[in-house]
């Protein structure tokens, strides 16, 4: 059956499709953390916290953190190497373009593959620059989230690349919710408007939590 | 009417192509897009040339023959097949470029002609059903409802002209397998190969080299016969099923 599943295009579309909805649900989660930023350095920081302490007693000290990051890093290793596959096959497929050329696919859905890769070098920045900190302006401090971000914003270049791999994530959502519905088969003729609709709204409401943190601590709003 | 046509020639399939440029005069607005051709082909052969290849058969917008993507849009501007498409869609002084369907699962044979046994070969896959042939049955023997028979008989208007290929960005026959798979897998009559349909024609698609689909609905929105674009998640709900039954 996996195999069935991995050598077809519909399936390699269907590990797409469920490695997105896992991280898309990760990003639900993971703006509402966000948000609390707007609320002071110990609230957040006590957040920042609890992520590694998730679980217990049950669960030992980032047990859970762990578990987490590993599914996600199979999501996106999963979502990128069959998105490679299908792209290198849709170009095979259609060698010779038309002399009359037509665009008419939306934005969105024309800049899947960009945005993509876009997305998966920010990935790399993101977490070389607010998880390990190897890439950070200034000393970065373990423990000290807050301030961290602070920093991170308190750069040109960390609020442009953040803003723009935002927006792209948008677009992204906006294609990509859609259509690992129909690609799962749960899309139908009289769902297909409130499908539309959670996509954006999604898509909309991620971008504006996510943006929303760079735009504080521009503003002095965080600092 | 006069226009100017850039069509694609291409003397075989092995002969490089390039696009080339004819006039045309004479033309009435109530010629099909096909009279129009064979107008110029007249002119062609009467002027020693070789005329120009397309295919056609029925010219009633039902068989699936004719094909040409017209300024970029499989059968032209209108929503539906090119032998149905007329001239008065088009204005006096037009220039229109005029190309083969592209996909390497269509690889062109002449000018614009292109050979789509590919779709030949995904039907033999599993667009059939087992039922015994011959006179027709009685009607109330397996019984219809309503909405499946209608459902059926939208995806059974599918002619197989290969639009959607054309359209596509990514060369996929997508639509084409789902409007045969949603058309048997629907009805009574095509229960006993529900799985093993979907399973086999999604398979051969995959072999015959055509791309995957990326939910641009370019297909839907050049199909003549308006298969609409929600066929391919009823394809994929069918397909998930399947694999979830294990039968392969």
């Amino acid at each position: 059956m996996a195999r069935t599943v991995w050598d077809s295009t519909v399936g390699k579309k269907t590990v797409m499709a469920v490695s997105g909805i896992v991280m898309l649900l990760y990003l639900v989660a993971h703006v509402i953390g966000n948000l609390k930023i707007f609320f002071g350095a110990a609230e957040f920081n006590h957040y920042g916290h609890w992520l590694r302490t998730v679980g217990e007693p049950f669960m030992h000290y980032e047990w859970t953190l762990w578990l987490v990051r590993i599914v996600l890093v199979v999501a996106v290793v999963a979502h990128a190497v069959s998105a490679y596959q299908l792209s290198r096959r849709d170009i095979k497929a259609r060698p010779s373009t038309y002399v009359h050329k037509k665009p008419r696919a939306s934005y969105a859905t024309r800049t899947m593959r960009w945005g993509g890769i876009i997305l998966g070098l920010f990935i790399v920045w993101h977490v070389l620059d607010l998880t390990t900190g190897t890439v950070h302006s200034g000393g970065f401090q373990e423990g000290h989230p807050y301030q961290n971000v602070v920093d991170t914003f308190s750069t040109w270049y960390g609020n442009v690349i953040y803003i723009a791999a935002m927006l792209a994530l948008g677009l992204h959502i906006r294609h990509g919710f859609w259509s690992a519905a129909q690609t799962l088969g749960v899309g139908s003729r009289t769902r297909d408007r409130a499908l539309k609709t959670v996509a954006n709204v999604l898509a909309l409401l991620l971008t504006a939590g996510f943006i929303a943190v760079p735009v504080g601590v521009m503003t002095g709003v965080v600092s | 009417m006069k226009l100017t046509l850039r069509v694609w020639r291409q003397k075989n399939a092995d002969a490089e192509g390039a696009m080339s440029t004819y006039e045309v005069d004479g033309i009435s607005s109530d010629m099909s897009f096909l009279e129009m051709l064979d107008t110029l082909n007249e002119e062609l052969i009467l002027e020693g040339e070789d005329p120009v290849a397309f295919d056609h058969d029925c010219r009633e917008g039902i068989c699936g023959a004719c094909s040409l993507v017209i300024n970029g849009d499989a059968h032209g501007p209108e929503r539906t097949t090119t032998c149905q498409l007329h001239m008065r869609s088009f204005a006096d002084g037009d220039t229109i470029d005029i190309e083969p369907w592209r996909a390497s699962a269509f690889p062109v044979i002449k000018d614009l002609v292109v050979d789509r046994s590919a779709l030949d070969r995904i039907i033999q896959a599993g667009g059939y059903i087992t039922a015994p042939t011959g006179a027709a049955p009685e009607a109330h023997a397996a019984p219809v409802p309503k909405p499946d028979a209608d459902f059926a008989f939208e995806h059974a208007e599918c002619i197989g002209c290969g639009a959607c290929v054309a359209a596509c960005p990514n060369g996929a026959a997508m639509l084409f397998t789902s409007a045969k798979v949603n058309h048997l897998n629907v009805l009574p009559q095509g229960a006993p190969e529900r799985e093993t349909r979907v399973l086999d024609m999604v398979a051969q698609m995959d072999e015959e080299g055509f791309g995957g689909c990326t939910l641009t609905g370019e297909c839907a929105t050049a199909c003549p016969k308006g298969i609409p674009l929600v066929s391919i998640t009823g394809m994929n709900r069918e397909w998930l099923r399947a694999v979830r039954k294990g039968k392969r």
